[in-house]
């Protein structure tokens, strides 16, 4: 009877907590500075480690924008993004640049939101999170809390 | 228990070096002064650089790219849909609070606007604007 338990608030917590992304508690004040002003500081989790170091060794040329941060910032962001990366095997090829919307996961996370609901005004990018995940800066990505009308489920 | 505030306030305190935005305004100034001697920042001129289309960025040909026609507005990114917060000091009071902050974004967006790095003269005007502006 235990087990089973167990096993039954396992299978509640389980689903919700996987789309629990909170930033982790030694989250380096230099990463929501730098990396969390033009757009989400995103949960480390989204990208494999070997992503985020490319990433990171191209600051000065980040998506169109010179992000470039100093080599003590640098080292402290990356190790901290490396200390929490995800698995590279669970998130899939991120391409080149990496980004955290090619990774399958992401994809398959987000295959019911039809293509031109990505350039919809409101949602602009699938850089957005919070357009549509509106708890996402508190790392809340429920698919039951859902800011778009059209998505809301 | 009690170590933490404490802390956290002593690391604040060393991280950031508070300033007002007159503070900053002065520094820029002075230095805009001893390249252009008798010169004194207008918020004028500071409104006309933060509405001046520039043909450098298509995305953001303008700072009213991102913070809206008022910097009494909250903003969105142009390319990610980030909300960013009133660039006004009347509207936002972190605004112009922090030199090394001021200075980064002056470099950052400048460069990404503008297409080189904006003068003393330009960045003290600039804050003379959003000092004032109601």
């Amino acid at each position: 009877m235990k087990r089973l338990t167990l096993l039954l608030s396992l299978a509640i917590v389980l689903p919700a907590y996987a789309d629990r992304l909170p930033l982790p508690a030694d989250t380096p004040a230099s990463y929501a500075a730098e990396c969390g002003s033009c757009h989400l500081a995103y949960p480390p989790a989204l990208l494999a480690a070997g992503d985020w170091r490319r990433i990171m060794a191209g600051l000065a040329e980040h998506f169109g924008t010179d992000a470039a941060v100093d080599a003590q910032k640098r080292q402290e962001i990356t190790a901290f993004l490396e200390r929490h990366a995800g698995s590279s095997a669970k998130l899939g090829n991120s391409g080149e640049p990496p980004r955290i919307s090619q990774t399958a996961r992401f994809v398959r996370k987000h295959r019911e939101v039809p293509a031109r609901l990505w350039r919809d005004p409101r949602i602009k990018s699938p850089a957005n999170c919070e357009a549509c995940h509106r708890g996402a800066a508190d790392g809340n990505y429920s698919e039951h809390d859902i800011a778009i009308r059209e998505l809301k489920r | 228990m009690r170590t933490i505030p404490a802390c956290a306030l002593l690391l604040a305190s060393l991280a950031c070096h508070a300033a007002t935005p007159q503070q900053i305004g002065q520094t820029y100034a002075a230095e805009a002064a001893a390249q252009q001697p008798g010169f004194t920042p207008s918020a004028k001129r500071g409104e006309a650089l933060f509405r001046q289309r520039f043909a450098h960025n298509d995305k953001m040909p303008a700072c009213t790219s991102c913070h809206t026609d008022s910097p009494l507005n909250a903003g969105q990114h142009a390319v990610t849909g980030k909300a960013i917060r009133p660039l006004a000091v009347a509207a936002n009071t972190e605004r112009f609070a922090d030199p090394a902050k001021a200075e980064k974004w002056f470099g950052r967006n400048c460069k990404e606007v503008v297409g080189r790095a904006c003068t003393p003269a330009e960045k003290a005007d600039f804050v003379a604007f959003m000092s004032e502006v109601r």
